[in-house]
Order: C-alpha cells, then sequence, then structure tokens
C-alpha cells in the first residue's frame, strides 16, 4: 500500500495540471453542494423558529361573561396539537399596546373605555405540517358562538414552506448533479491518465503484476483528489460564509436570523461524498480500460 | 511418451492460431524440455513471436492445448494470469522498460507486483544488476542507457524473480555484435541455474554457434526435422 501512495504521489505531480483541473472541478461542485447545504439548513432553523412563536389570537365576544371564561379555555385545551393556552384580557392587552406605543399616550389618555376584547394565545405544536393544522384548528374554532374574530397572521408560511420544499427539492437535484458531473470528470482525468502509462501497465501485466496492484495507485489518486477538492470545498464555503455572516451581523437580521455554519456531521458528509466521488471516477474508468 | 511428458515443462498439442483468415501458427505440436535451450527459428513473420505470446498468454489459441509446467492455458481464469507470468521472464527486442523509472525500479517492479518484501527486493535487484554488470547504472533512466545496456536491464528483471521458464524474443534483434554475444551469455548463464530458455531469432549465426536445439517455423508451420 506505501508502494501505492508512492506511485500515486508521484502520478499526481507527473499529472499537475491534469490533477489541478480535477481538483478545481470537486471543489466547485463540493461549494456548490455544501453551499446549498448550507442555504437549507440555515432557512430550517429559521422556520423552525417561526413554527415555534406561531400563535393563533382568539378574540373574544365582549358579551362573554368573566365565568365562562375557564370553560373556554378548558375547550381550547382539549382541541388537537394545542401546546399552550394563553389568556390575554382587555386590560393586559392595553397596558401592552401601551409599553408598545410609548410615543402615542395622549391617544390613549382621550379613550373612554377599553376597544380591546378579551381573547386567547393558542400555541400549536410545532411540526412540518403546523400549517394544517392551524387550518384545521381554526376551522374547529369559528363554530364556537364566542369567537368574535380568529388571527393568525403568518398564513403566507405556508405557501413559503411549499417554495422551500421545491427548492430544496431542486437543490438536491442540482447538488446530484454536480456531484455526477465531478464523477465523470474524474473518470475522464483517471482514463487520461492510464492512456498516457498505457505502455506502463502493458509492462506490469507482462511482469505478472495482478489487477490490483494496478490499480491500488489509480485508486489512492482518485481518493487524494476527492479528499483535496472537498476539503478546498469546504474551505472556500466556510470562507465565504465568514465574510457573509460578518456582513451580516452588522444589519438587523442578526436578531431575527442566527446563522450558523454546516454541522460537523455535514461537513464530515460532504467530505467523505467528495472522496467517494475521487473513487467512483477512478472505478468507472478503470473497468472500463482493465476489461480491454 | 510418458518420460517425455514428465520432462517436458511446456507442451503444445495441434496449437493454431488465427487473425482473421490469416493462420500465424498451424497445427504446432511441440515438446520444451526442463531446463532446455531452445532456439526457434525462422524468417520475420513465420509466427515465432505469435508462439512466444502464447506461452505466457500475451495471446490466446485459436485452436488446441498449451500446458505450461502442468497449467493449461486454455482453461487459466484472468486472475491467475498474473501467477503463470511470474513463473516466466519475458526478454523483448524492444525491451520494454518503463522509460521514467531507473534501472532499480523496472527491476524491482516483478517483485513489488508479486508482493516481495521490500529489504528482500533491494537485495535481489542489486545482486542481479550486479550479475548483469548494470549496478553502477542502478539510477539511471533507460532513455539514457544504449540498446544493450536496456536489454541487459530488460535480461535482469526478466530473471530477478527466479522464473521457470526465460522467453526471449529476439533479444539480440536490435544490438551490435558485442552486446548480443553479451545478453547471450547471460541467458545461458541463467539456463545454467536450471532455467529453462527459449529463444526466438532470425541469426542463424548465432544458432549455429550455439549448437542448442532449434526449431524451424515457416508460414505458422513446424518444419521437420528439428535439428539438434
Amino acid at each position: 500500500m506505501a508502494g501505492a501512495y508512492k506511485r500515486a504521489i508521484r502520478d499526481i505531480l507527473d499529472n499537475r495540471f491534469l490533477n489541478a483541473v480535477t481538483v478545481i472541478t470537486i471543489a466547485l461542485s463540493i461549494l456548490i453542494v455544501s453551499a446549498f447545504a448550507l442555504l437549507f439548513i440555515n432557512v430550517n432553523d429559521l422556520m423552525h423558529s417561526w413554527r415555534d412563536s406561531l400563535r393563533v389570537m382568539v378574540y373574544l365576544k365582549s358579551d362573554v361573561a368573566v365565568a365562562e371564561l375557564s370553560d373556554v379555555e378548558q375547550k381550547i385545551r382539549l382541541m388537537p396539537n394545542i401546546k399552550a393556552v394563553h389568556f390575554v384580557s382587555k386590560e393586559d392587552a392595553l397596558a401592552q399596546l401601551k409599553s408598545q406605543m410609548p410615543g402615542q399616550a395622549s391617544l390613549f389618555q382621550n379613550l373612554k373605555e377599553n376597544p380591546l376584547p378579551d381573547a386567547f394565545e393558542i400555541r400549536v405544536q410545532p411540526d412540518a405540517d403546523v400549517n394544517q393544522k392551524i387550518t384545521y384548528l381554526v376551522g374547529e374554532l369559528k363554530r364556537f358562538p364566542w369567537v368574535e374574530q380568529i388571527e393568525y397572521g403568518q398564513r403566507w408560511l405556508g405557501k413559503f414552506t411549499n417554495i422551500f420544499n421545491l427548492f430544496r427539492i431542486s437543490g438536491y437535484a442540482a447538488g446530484c448533479l454536480f456531484l455526477m458531473a465531478a464523477v465523470f470528470i474524474v473518470a475522464n482525468t483517471i482514463r487520461l491518465v492510464i492512456y498516457a502509462r498505457r505502455d506502463e501497465v502493458e509492462i506490469m501485466r507482462l511482469v505478472g503484476a495482478a489487477d490490483n496492484f494496478i490499480k491500488a495507485p489509480f485508486y489512492v489518486e482518485g481518493v487524494i483528489q476527492g479528499a483535496l477538492g472537498g476539503f478546498i470545498g469546504l474551505a472556500v464555503c466556510l470562507g465565504l460564509f465568514f465574510f457573509i455572516s460578518s456582513k451580516m451581523d452588522q444589519g438587523l437580521t442578526a436578531e431575527i436570523l442566527q446563522v450558523r455554519f454546516l454541522p460537523v456531521w455535514v461537513w464530515l458528509a460532504v467530505w467523505f461524498a467528495s472522496i467517494t466521488v475521487g473513487w467512483l471516477g477512478c472505478f468507472i474508468s478503470l473497468k472500463q480500460y482493465l476489461k480491454n | 511418451m510418458e518420460n517425455e511428458a514428465k520432462n517436458s515443462i511446456i507442451r503444445l498439442f495441434h496449437v493454431s492460431k488465427r487473425y482473421g483468415t490469416k493462420n500465424a501458427l498451424l497445427d504446432v505440436t511441440l515438446d520444451v524440455y526442463k531446463n532446455e535451450f531452445l532456439f526457434i527459428s525462422g524468417p520475420s513473420g513465420a509466427g515465432k513471436s505469435t508462439l512466444l505470446k502464447l506461452l505466457f498468454l500475451g495471446e490466446t489459441v485459436t485452436e488446441g492445448q498449451i500446458l505450461v509446467d502442468g497449467m493449461n492455458l486454455s482453461r487459466i481464469s484472468r486472475s491467475r494470469v498474473p501467477f503463470l507470468r511470474r513463473r516466466i521472464g519475458i526478454v523483448f527486442q524492444d525491451y520494454k522498460l518503463i522509460p521514467t523509472k531507473s534501472v532499480y525500479e523496472n527491476v524491482a517492479l516483478v517483485l513489488e507486483a508479486a508482493g516481495v518484501k521490500r529489504r528482500i527486493v533491494t537485495k535481489k535487484v542489486k545482486s542481479v544488476l550486479r550479475t548483469v554488470g548494470m549496478e553502477d547504472r542502478i539510477d539511471s533512466l533507460p532513455p539514457s542507457l544504449s540498446g544493450g545496456e536496456q536489454q541487459r536491464v530488460a535480461v535482469a528483471r526478466a530473471v530477478v524473480g527466479d522464473p521457470m521458464i526465460i522467453l526471449a524474443d529476439e533479444p539480440t534483434g536490435s544490438l551490435d555484435a558485442e552486446s548480443a554475444r553479451i545478453i547471450l551469455d547471460l541467458l545461458k548463464a541463467f539456463h545454467e541455474r536450471d532455467t529453462t530458455v527459449i529463444v526466438a531469432t532470425h541469426d542463424t549465426q548465432l544458432i549455429r554457434k550455439e549448437g542448442a536445439r532449434t526449431i524451424y517455423l515457416d508460414q505458422g508451420q513446424l518444419q521437420t526435422p528439428t535439428i539438434s
């Protein structure tokens, strides 16, 4: 194996340009794949945080008696997929409004009576089909006579989820296509190297070298190309991530969006995929060449 | 007959080789004995090289059977071919050395391919290069050597694995008289170490000088009688 490693290093040095092109191609593919992964992970985080903060406001009719409120709350709690129910009295709502609009104190002073209704703030279990659950919940709540109005401001989230899912599928498809292209480019490089060394391969066979002995350095070469390309792709992705996130930190986005780099298992998986690309490219070209 | 079979290391039974409609070899039956020095002679295109190629499975027979050290070459699997070739050392007219590898690496390749330990490889390669007189050119690349020197390296590569058989296809064809003599002397020296040597050549002068058994091929057919 040490011999195969030595021969592979020598091959790489002898065919620097060809190998550099292959490594760059793999690096670009890995950069694109990891950029997609980075985007998905962060958008996913964002959607999770939105889902967590997703709430349904149920405004009650003014004629609902205080004594009935606990009964109403109990009915809501018994509905499926409810995470939390919180009663917001009209007094609390007004106090909250005042605290949110400190510059409009005079406006509130002129109020003769509290115009806000009592309300229940409902949080739903956050998961993938949260929108369906909310739609169902709203449908159920509307049947109650004490309900004046129901509000859930993030109706658009459903549409966004669908668009994101479509985008995710397209991303996976594009990533796979890039990786496949990288596999064929590696296969082509190895084929060119074998072609350049066909006399040597032939001589090896004549002196009794088994196929595995001949193949080993090519596999090492493919794996080195994959590992190096993957490393460069991930490093560039990390560099771009830090560059972009440092720009974002200066804006308001930092509070809304906590961006993070790929978790360790993802970048290890991407690096492993890159090594597999190198190995697979080698496998394809050697299979074709040595069967002749 | 039984005794003949016992002493034969190579046996050909009605072997024919066709390329398209052209017969390169036609119905050749032949025994090569253990530790024999055999010349295969004949004009260019007579089938000498084809015969040698069939012995190391560089080509496969169209008809007939070949046994090499008890192995039936028609039945040998692809994965066993390297093992056959490790029992045979081959010397080509055009040397077939790897130009980008040093003399040492070219010779060591045979042992490395057979999985021999590095320490033993170094020892054996140096020893055999000393025998062929190329010890001082161990780090040279083949293109920097003369034809005679390259052929000596090729002989060293052929014998380093201690093969049972050496096949030499026109080993002196591209060499001057002095280099040719050195190569032939080396082949004879290895033959004396219990190796069967088969030399294909059209150099009748060389054959006459050596006086070993010679078979003649003409248009792919063995000419009788064989001369001893």
